[in-house]
């Protein structure tokens, strides 16, 4: 029997992950700095994303697809990583857990993400999104001393698991109707045999949508969100709300729109409700929080409610824009996050709303960033939130569905309600108490990309538009 | 016929408009926040370098046409067919010099009224005059777009920051009421781009005809963001808890720029690209422009706050402009885009003066004036002429105005016109009443040993009172800008639809 090397170009920006994961991993047993391994884990996805540009390609009998689909989206990943490397430095030493294998963790965190953005194939997806969620569960524990960041770790612990429950069953049932797991095949069987009205068919693609809204928190699958950004370090709330969610987005753009295109009616049919509901709830509960990172949970199970009118539309137009959406939600989102965790020092959480109080008189530099990103999570030009959304209500209503578009604008208009709340408490209240700030060089960094991204984006969106249209030849 | 005039003047004026007032606060932003008298003398030229700049604009306007003037086009999100152009016409041309000319007299009124923050609040103000000027050039429905919520954040703290007590109630308020009217114009914006093909170039999108039913919608789409932001009743209640609470210039610039920004959406958006649907609602906009006529005069009478009277008025002068507009025809629509002006002028002065007493006693209640004049004999006789102004007095402005305004309603409705002349009697009851409270009698506690106007206040007040008699007595100067452009626009609305040239060629075919 003949053995046949599969072609591995297209995987090489997976397997230089690995291996630079395992040696940060290693690397920690003999360096004592952790800071060192922060900077090593940043050198180390710059190498990583070095190598995107010759790994485009199909292997592994298109169980692995490398492609501008998921080129874009591990962009968005290795944006995250630096990011979060970038505000954690500091934070995890005040925090007194500034052990080296958070590192390691966030890059196999993040390895999953690329495998589950690149699966051409429900199994490997599967892989990739344990690999994923496996890596985030133990981050989000990872102050061990704090309690509730171990109710954090256990409450997403045990709904991920459900989640990936729903995964392997409706990838079974997939399985039985069509006998493949392959994503192209399925929707080619589904044509050839016109499935197309199967309820066991119908049936599966609901497990696989419920699974998919566990990651990305959209309601009714958001209940753990809150509780998990609460609990979980400052850094990692920021890392899983842009990380695990784009690559829930990457997968669920992928598996509908080309696994089950042929019975899109069905799924649009489950998600406009799923949508609905998703900004519903996000924009109106997020308006009677008072812990600042439990708003943004909202806040960020809001966002997946408009994201999700990119998928819903079901056009390469609207596919850009959920990417567009999710790039620029890495941006505005971390930043703010940023700001939160500069707040944080030895013996002041700073992670209630009542604690901004005046900040724009103490502090005004942190303050107006917090102004910036907060209008941009709102949707007010010329930041870069407003593009993103402007181009998913554009992709949305092009596609038909206007009645959507206007409930959509009308929760983003409720929203802004909150987001200026957090303006109106920084300026134009008195400040109570003088908030120290922990600013270091990295913060700093990650501040400075954060706000180049929200405002050159917001003013000059044309790049990135084209960068993730083009993944659709 | 070419569609536009390009900027002959060799440097892009408009986008220098645009621009400068955001150097200007940039600049601002890396001066040390002690350093206040430089921070006040920065923002001060910055606002007078855009007033010069703007002058060309008033003495090179081509009165001869109806096109836009001084157009800058640049290709700015290829993507999506988005160009960065900005142009002017008879329409908008006002608006910009107004606005270059207010800010400055919001920097010179805030001068000693601002004690914190000083540096953001002219940070704030700046921007706001670069979006303001933003709006009126835009001629990219985007790009408008952009300018026209950019503002939004701004104001939002200069009210909120700066402004009276109950300032943050008012903020967000006016925040929440414009963004709803905003984002639902939005959603009318993305069907228009779609349905022309996608483009967003206002002058072409004016070419083009619209099926009936689709120009309904988009007409209440935009509505709901031009008619919160006129304020037109029954939207009306951010106005008065927005300019009550307003610093000083925040109130000017509300009054003056800001909620003309509504009627000139109307006219630059809702009649020329939804003709039909704009006819067809036009009993509905005249009714309503009455109910806010009457409504708005007779709440002022009930008033015992000076700005919130000042505020309301607002409400009842700008029904006024709808009212004007919604005529559709030539004088109505005329008196209205001066009536716009003049709001702008006379009712930012009545603020500017409110700001100059209220620094000094530092309270809005009516009942605790009394006898101003005879403490201040120079500032009560300015502030005549702009109540005399406000009421519509010949030889002001504002009897021009609504001249024109009535004589327009009156031929387009007669009941329109006979109900919004009883407006202006309302009008003088009660500004004449407020102006007896505050000057006449004697002068109570709060009043007495106040001292008159210095130098700074009566430089901010004169030219206002230069313009108010200039427009007043000969309104050709400023009503000769509009002629070309209001008679393209009621051609436009006239024969719009399905009615111009879609049915002309329809008729030649048929003769063929």
């Amino acid at each position: 029997m003949q053995f046949l090397m599969p072609d591995i170009r297209p995987l090489v920006p997976e397997i230089v992950m690995t291996v630079l994961a395992l040696a940060i991993l290693l690397a920690d047993l003999v360096i004592k700095r952790k800071e060192t391994l922060a900077t090593l884990s940043i050198i180390c996805v710059v190498l990583v994303a070095s190598t995107f540009s010759g790994s485009l390609g199909t292997s592994f009998g298109g169980m692995f697809l490398s492609d501008g689909y998921s080129m874009f989206f591990k962009i968005v990943f290795i944006l995250n990583v630096i990011l979060t490397v970038l505000i954690s430095v500091k934070y995890i030493g005040v925090e007194k857990v500034n052990f080296g294998e958070y590192y390691g963790l966030i890059l196999f965190s993040t390895l999953g993400m690329m495998i589950m953005a690149s699966a051409g194939d429900l199994i490997v997806l599967y892989l990739g999104l344990e690999l994923m969620a496996l890596s985030t569960y133990i981050l989000a524990g990872f102050i061990r001393h704090d309690i509730r960041s171990n109710e954090a770790a256990i409450k997403y612990f045990l709904l991920g698991a459900f989640a990936s429950a729903f995964l392997l069953y409706g990838t079974s049932m997939i399985y039985g109707l069509t006998g493949t797991t392959n994503l192209a095949a399925i929707s080619e069987y589904i044509k050839q045999h016109g499935l197309t009205g199967n309820p066991l068919l119908t049936l599966s693609m609901v497990f696989l949508v419920i699974a998919f809204s566990f990651k990305i928190a959209a309601v009714p699958f958001h209940m753990w969100t809150p509780d998990a950004y609460e609990g979980a370090p400052t850094s990692i709330t920021a890392f899983m709300s842009v990380g695990p969610k784009a690559a829930g987005f990457a997968v669920m753009g992928r598996v509908l729109l080309y696994a089950l295109y042929p019975i899109k009616p069905m799924w649009t049919s489950v998600l406009i409700p799923v949508a609905i509901l998703t900004m519903g709830v996000g924009n109106i509960v997020a308006i009677s929080q008072t812990n600042i990172k439990r708003m943004l949970a909202y806040s960020s199970i809001a966002h997946a409610g408009y994201a999700l009118l990119g998928v819903i539309a079901g056009t390469a137009d609207g596919l850009a824009s959920m990417m567009t959406y999710l790039l620029i939600y890495a941006f505005m989102n971390i930043g703010a996050f940023a700001v939160i965790i500069m707040l944080r020092s030895e013996g002041f959480k700073g992670d209630m709303i009542s604690d901004y109080e005046g900040l724009w008189h103490t502090h005004p530099g942190a303050a107006s960033l917090m102004i910036v990103f907060m209008f941009s999570l709102t949707g007010i030009p010329p930041t870069a939130g407003f593009m993103g959304k402007f181009y998913l209500f554009a992709s949305a209503v092009s596609a038909g569905y206007m009645w959507l578009v206007i409930v959509a604008v009308i929760f983003s208009a409720i929203s802004a309600y909150f987001y200026l709340r957090i303006v109106m408490f920084m300026c134009m209240r008195e400040p109570r108490q003088t908030v120290a700030l922990s600013i270091s060089p990295s913060i700093s960094l990650a501040l400075a990309i954060t706000l180049a991204g929200v405002i050159v984006i917001g003013v000059l969106p044309a790049q990135v538009v084209n960068l993730a249209r083009i993944a659709f030849p | 016929m070419e569609q536009v005039i390009a900027n002959s003047l060799g440097f892009p004026v408009l986008s220098t408009l645009i621009f400068l007032p955001l150097a200007g606060a940039v600049l601002l932003l890396l001066i040390p926040r002690a350093q206040e008298g430089l921070i006040k003398i920065v923002a001060l030229f910055a606002s007078i370098a855009a007033f010069i700049i703007s002058l060309p604009l008033f003495t090179g306007f081509d009165k001869s046409t109806h096109v836009m003037q001084f157009v800058e086009r640049h290709e700015w999100i290829p993507a999506w067919n988005i160009n960065y152009s900005l142009g002017l016409d008879g329409i908008s041309i006002l608006f910009v010099l107004l606005s270059t000319l207010v800010t400055i007299l919001c920097v010179l009124i805030s001068w000693n009224s601002v004690k914190t923050k000083t540096k953001e609040f002219y940070i704030s103000l700046l921007i706001v005059e670069g979006a303001m000027i933003g709006v009126f050039c835009a001629l990219d429905f985007f790009l408008f777009y952009i300018f026209w919520e950019a503002m939004l954040i701004p104001m939002y703290l200069l009210i909120g920051v700066w402004g009276g007590p109950n300032r943050v109630y008012a903020a967000i308020k006016f925040f929440l009421f414009t963004l709803v009217g905003s984002v639902l114009m939005l959603v009318g914006i993305i069907v228009l781009y779609l349905y022309s093909g996608r483009t967003f170039d206002i002058v072409e999108l004016s070419t083009r005809v619209y099926p009936y039913q689709m120009q309904l919608w988009l007409f209440w789409a935009f509505f709901a963001a031009f008619a919160v932001k006129v304020p037109m009743f029954p939207v009306h209640t951010w106005l008065p808890d927005a300019h009550t609470e307003a610093p000083t210039a925040g109130s000017v610039i509300l009054a003056a720029i800001l909620i003309k920004m509504g009627a000139y959406g109307f006219l630059r958006f809702s009649l020329p690209l939804l003709p039909d649907a704009s006819k067809a609602m036009t009993p509905v906009m005249l009714v309503l422009s009455v109910i806010a006529i009457i409504y708005g005069g007779v709440i002022c009478l009930a008033q015992t706050d000076l700005k919130r009277l000042i505020a309301y008025s607002s409400v009842s002068h700008m029904g006024f402009v709808t009212l004007g507009i919604f005529a559709l025809n030539m004088q109505g629509m005329e008196g209205g885009i001066l009536q716009m002006v003049n709001h702008g002028i006379v009712t930012g002065a009545l603020f500017l003066s409110v700001g100059i007493i209220y620094d000094r006693t530092h309270t809005r209640q009516i009942a605790d004036y009394g006898g101003v004049a005879t403490v201040m004999p120079l500032y009560a006789s300015l502030f005549i002429v702009f109540t005399l102004a406000s009421i519509g007095l010949p030889s002001t402005n504002g009897f021009i105005g609504e001249f024109l305004i009535i004589l327009g309603g009156f031929t387009s409705n007669q009941w329109a016109g006979l109900l919004a002349a009883t407006g202006i009697i309302i009008g003088a009851g009660y500004m004449l009443w407020l102006y007896q409270r505050v000057f006449f009698m004697e002068p109570g506690p709060k009043v007495a040993g106040l001292s008159d106007m210095d130098a700074r206040e009566l430089i901010t007040l004169l030219p206002m009172v230069a313009l108010i008699f200039w427009i007043g007595i000969y309104p050709d100067t400023f009503l000769g800008f509009m002629h070309k452009s209001v008679e393209h626009l009621i051609e436009r609305v006239n024969t719009g639809g399905m009615h111009g040239p879609a049915v002309a060629r329809s008729i030649i075919e048929v003769i063929k």
